[in-house]
């Protein structure tokens, strides 16, 4: 049991939690994510861990609603207990100082680049980031993005916010300005597709970090299952993040909707 | 030290086994014909995911079965249970009518009687090696199902005695993972008055006993008794830590760990690396036994889903394919079908549950192996195409090695594949334990008297060491491990 010490909106859609979990807290790495289950008959979902206070023994999870499991976690309050919680899982980011890094966040994707993004500018390196949002509403964490950038580039879908378009656009402006040593892409899985094609094109190396489906998040049943460079690999324990450029985009695509109905059908109930 | 053969003899010539013994003759023993098991019906139990397929034996048809044993003065059966279990004396006292002393006895040697009663592959163990089977070509004395009836009846009686635990010693040790390795590790730990802490990284105590094998088999209630028994014991479990990654090794040490047991399994899902086998709707073993066993997908009021299939294709011969085939029946599948590349002859199921799993109208499609999957338009699984084999001779394992009949190729129409073929040690541990030595299957290396690792205070055992092996194997392994493990600390810490 975890107890949530703080809950805070960030938007229609996303919420900010901060959580018991002093172990974690200590042992975690960006890029981590950890794996929780709200209920007794809740079911795991995986979360990145996007920041932890040491003192306090908290870590800072970054949820969109997005159906019936996340909204069993967003329907929690301060005070309430996550029934079981447990990481630090997956490799953490491999942080180094290249030079200059274009870092790309869509939608709730802000939040797992966020502590990667914090390290990469610690590490010495320029850090350019475009954040992407539907709406100005759905847009998250941009003040805290902004002390950890050297420039901030904001799109929207529907230009309520910043500059209207798609993410690749204002990255792709940033390339063809100045020169990018490496990229990292976090989002719905369709922008990161769209993401690796964009920098395969320019030659810069991209890291993108998977939302596969998991179940238990420790390499034991292969749900997470990813092809990367004709091999295939569990995303929890041989990612989240991958050369991006070796990813089987659609095929990853076409299992993330493996549960569709199940799902549906989950959200009606 | 008295050997256990001496040890065997003296309580041969007991009093009251001897008088069992005389009461009566040896060829009314071989005239009573083997007790069968009260099964659930198939057509009624493939209706339920925990309805238990064997249902135990009456008193009566305990002392009866025991009645068959001879209490040899030569128990070769003994020789083919892997922690010797003293199986004359448990089964004579089943005889005798003292029910919770033939527990008692079980508990000397087993951990978990009531588990290995019910999922030891008898027919290759104790069972293979009693008289009966050996010499006179008869139906063995039934040890698993007296060794679960002693076992059940204990714990019916609410009489279950919890074993007596020294004083505590101060000494702090961990068991990582909570499989049968590790729980027997720790009931021994424990009793010897270590302080023993056991830490699993998912979100239930019990290892494969939970997230593996059906309740149809084996009831999550009884795991659930042996750990209440553990806990009462003074074992602490702390669920949710993956070791490794929630605390490093050196993390644990400065928390006061002094030695550590690693049962950490054999848990990566093996797959064949053939085209498809990334579609939706072909899994491994784990994530389908997972989803139901661990997850309770099968129950409406679960969040997690699970993909029912119509007409299931379940890949591999062994207990897990036989589990996840009559999972699915018991999810509703029309028509579920085991393919195996070998024959039936070859399967290292159980015995039994083949035979269960025919009862309950499994399809076998042996010597055939999947080649390819194919999607259909929405890219989920349609169909598997099969290579049809015959056998050849036999390789190194001494089985008849199957291969492929050139041309006889297969297509079957699926909506689900599940794939059963074996799974790898757990590489979590090592990779984060500098100076341990592997072998090139990536399994520990260890004393195999002693379960002690390269590194001096780490012993391990179970399928992390034997690569997929069985609930007692592992559980034999925790209990020498603490033995060792004791020896090792006792000069230490001046126990
Ligand atoms: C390593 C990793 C880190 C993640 N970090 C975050 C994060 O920081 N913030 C955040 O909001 N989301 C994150 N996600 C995604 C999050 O886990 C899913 O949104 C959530 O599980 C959806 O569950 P649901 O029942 O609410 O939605 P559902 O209605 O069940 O599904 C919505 C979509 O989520 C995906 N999904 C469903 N079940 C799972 C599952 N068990 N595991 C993973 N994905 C699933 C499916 O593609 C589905 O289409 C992360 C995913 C991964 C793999
Ligand atoms: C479906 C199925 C059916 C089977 N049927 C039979 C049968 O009928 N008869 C039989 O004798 N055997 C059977 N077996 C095999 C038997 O279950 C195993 O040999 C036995 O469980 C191995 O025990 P173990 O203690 O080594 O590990 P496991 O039971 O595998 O338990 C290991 C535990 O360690 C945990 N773990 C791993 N890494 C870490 C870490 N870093 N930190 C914390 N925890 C960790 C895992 O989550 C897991 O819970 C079956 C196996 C399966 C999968
Ligand atoms: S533990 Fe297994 S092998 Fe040993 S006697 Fe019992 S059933 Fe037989
Ligand atoms: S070998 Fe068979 S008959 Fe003889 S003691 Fe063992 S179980 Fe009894
Ligand atoms: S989530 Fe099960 S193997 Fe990755």
């Amino acid at each position: 049991m975890n107890k949530i010490v703080e809950k805070q909106r960030l938007s229609e859609l996303v919420f900010k939690f901060v959580v018991e979990a002093p172990m974690i807290a200590k042992s975690r790495k960006p890029g981590n994510f950890v794996i929780l289950r709200v209920g007794t008959k809740g079911e795991r979902i995986p979360l990145t861990i996007v920041d932890s206070d040491l003192e306090k023994g908290t870590i800072t999870l970054i949820v969109q609603n997005v159906g019936a499991s996340s909204g069993k976690l967003c329907a929690l309050e301060a005070g309430d207990c996550i029934t079981d919680l447990v990481g630090p899982l997956g490799k953490a980011t491999h942080i180094h100082k290249p030079g200059t890094i274009l870092a790309m966040g869509g939608g709730v994707g802000i939040a797992p680049l966020y502590p990667i993004v914090e390290a990469f500018k610690k590490a010495g390196n320029r850090v350019i980031t475009v954040l992407a949002a539907r709406n100005k509403d759905l847009l998250i964490l941009e003040k805290e993005m902004r002390e950890y950038s050297d420039e901030v580039i904001i799109m929207t879908d529907d230009g309520s916010y910043g500059r209207k378009g798609l993410i690749t656009d204002g990255a792709e402006e940033v390339i063809k300005r100045e020169k990018v040593d490496e990229c990292i892409a976090i989002g719905p899985a369709i922008m990161m597709k769209f993401a690796a094609l964009l920098t395969k094109k320019y030659n810069i190396p991209t890291q993108v970090s998977l939302n596969t489906i998991m179940v238990d998040g420790t390499g034991m049943c292969g749900a997470c299952r990813v092809t990367v460079n004709g091999e295939t690999k569990f995303t929890c324990v041989d990612g989240p993040e991958f050369n991006a450029h070796q990813i089987d985009f659609d095929e990853m695509l076409q299992r993330l909707r493996a549960y569709k109905n199940e799902e549906d059908q989950a959200r009606k109930k | 030290m008295t050997d256990y053969s001496e040890i065997l003899k003296q309580e041969r010539n007991a009093a009251w086994r001897a008088e069992l013994r005389n009461a009566v003759p040896n060829k009314d023993r071989i005239n009573i014909e083997r007790v069968h098991m009260t099964e659930a019906e198939p057509h009624e139990r493939i209706k339920s995911q925990t309805c238990e397929v064997n249902k135990g034996l009456t008193p009566d048809q305990a002392r009866r079965e025991a009645s068959r044993c001879m209490d040899c003065v030569n128990p070769t059966c003994i020789e083919g249970c892997p922690v010797s279990i003293n199986i004359p004396k448990f089964v004579k006292y089943i005889e005798a009518g003292h029910f919770l002393d033939a527990a008692a006895t079980l508990k000397e040697f087993s951990a978990l009687p009531a588990v290995c009663g019910r999922v030891c592959p008898q027919e290759k163990q104790c069972e293979a090696k009693c008289f009966y089977t050996q010499k006179m070509k008869k139906d063995p004395v039934a040890i698993g199902y007296l060794e679960r009836f002693a076992a059940d009846y204990e714990r019916e009686s609410g009489k279950i005695q919890v074993p007596k635990v020294e004083k505590r010693n101060g000494v702090k040790v961990a068991a990582i993972g909570s499989g049968p390795a590790s729980l027997s590790f720790a009931g021994d730990m424990i009793k010897f008055g270590y302080d023993v802490t056991v830490f699993e990284a998912l979100h239930e105590i019990g290892g494969v006993l939970k997230y593996g094998i059906p309740e149809f088999r084996l009831p999550n209630s009884i795991v659930d008794v042996e750990l209440d028994n553990l806990r009462q014991m003074g074992v602490n479990f702390e669920k949710n830590f993956v070791v490794g990654r929630t605390a490093s090794f050196e993390d644990l040490k400065e928390l006061g760990y002094k030695a550590f047991f690693i049962g950490s399994g054999a848990g990566l899902p093996n797959f064949m690396n053939i085209p498809g086998e990334n579609l939706n709707g072909v899994m491994s073993s784990n994530e389908y036994l997972t989803r139901v066993n661990l997850m309770y997908a099968n129950q409406s009021d679960s969040d997690t889903p699970v993909l029912r299939g119509k007409c299931v294709a379940v890949v591999g011969g062994g207990n897990t394919a036989m589990d996840a085939v009559r999972t699915s029946k018991r999810l509703g599948a029309e028509r579920s079908i085991i393919i195996y590349r070998r024959s039936r002859d070859e399967m290292p199921a159980r015995l039994e549950e083949i035979k269960h799993a025919e009862e309950e109208s499994i399809e076998f499609m042996n010597l055939a192996n999947p080649i390819e999957y194919l999607p259909n338009a929405e890219g989920r699984v349609a169909k598997v195409r099969l290579q049809r084999m015959k056998l050849g001779e036999p390789d190194a394992s001494g089985r008849r090695k199957p291969v492929p009949i050139e041309g006889d190729i297969v297509e079957i129409d699926i909506d689900l594949a599940i794939v059963a073929i074996g799974v790898s040690p757990n590489p979590l541990i090592p990779a984060c334990l500098a100076g341990l030595k592997m072998s090139k299957w990536g399994t520990i290396e260890v004393n195999e008297q002693t379960m002690q690792s390269s590194i001096p205070e780490v012993f391990a055992g179970g399928d992390i060491v034997r690569g997929g092996a069985t609930v007692i194997l592992a559980m034999g392994d925790g209990r020498r491990a603490a033995a060792s493990m004791h020896d090792y600390l006792k000069n230490r810490h001046n126990l």
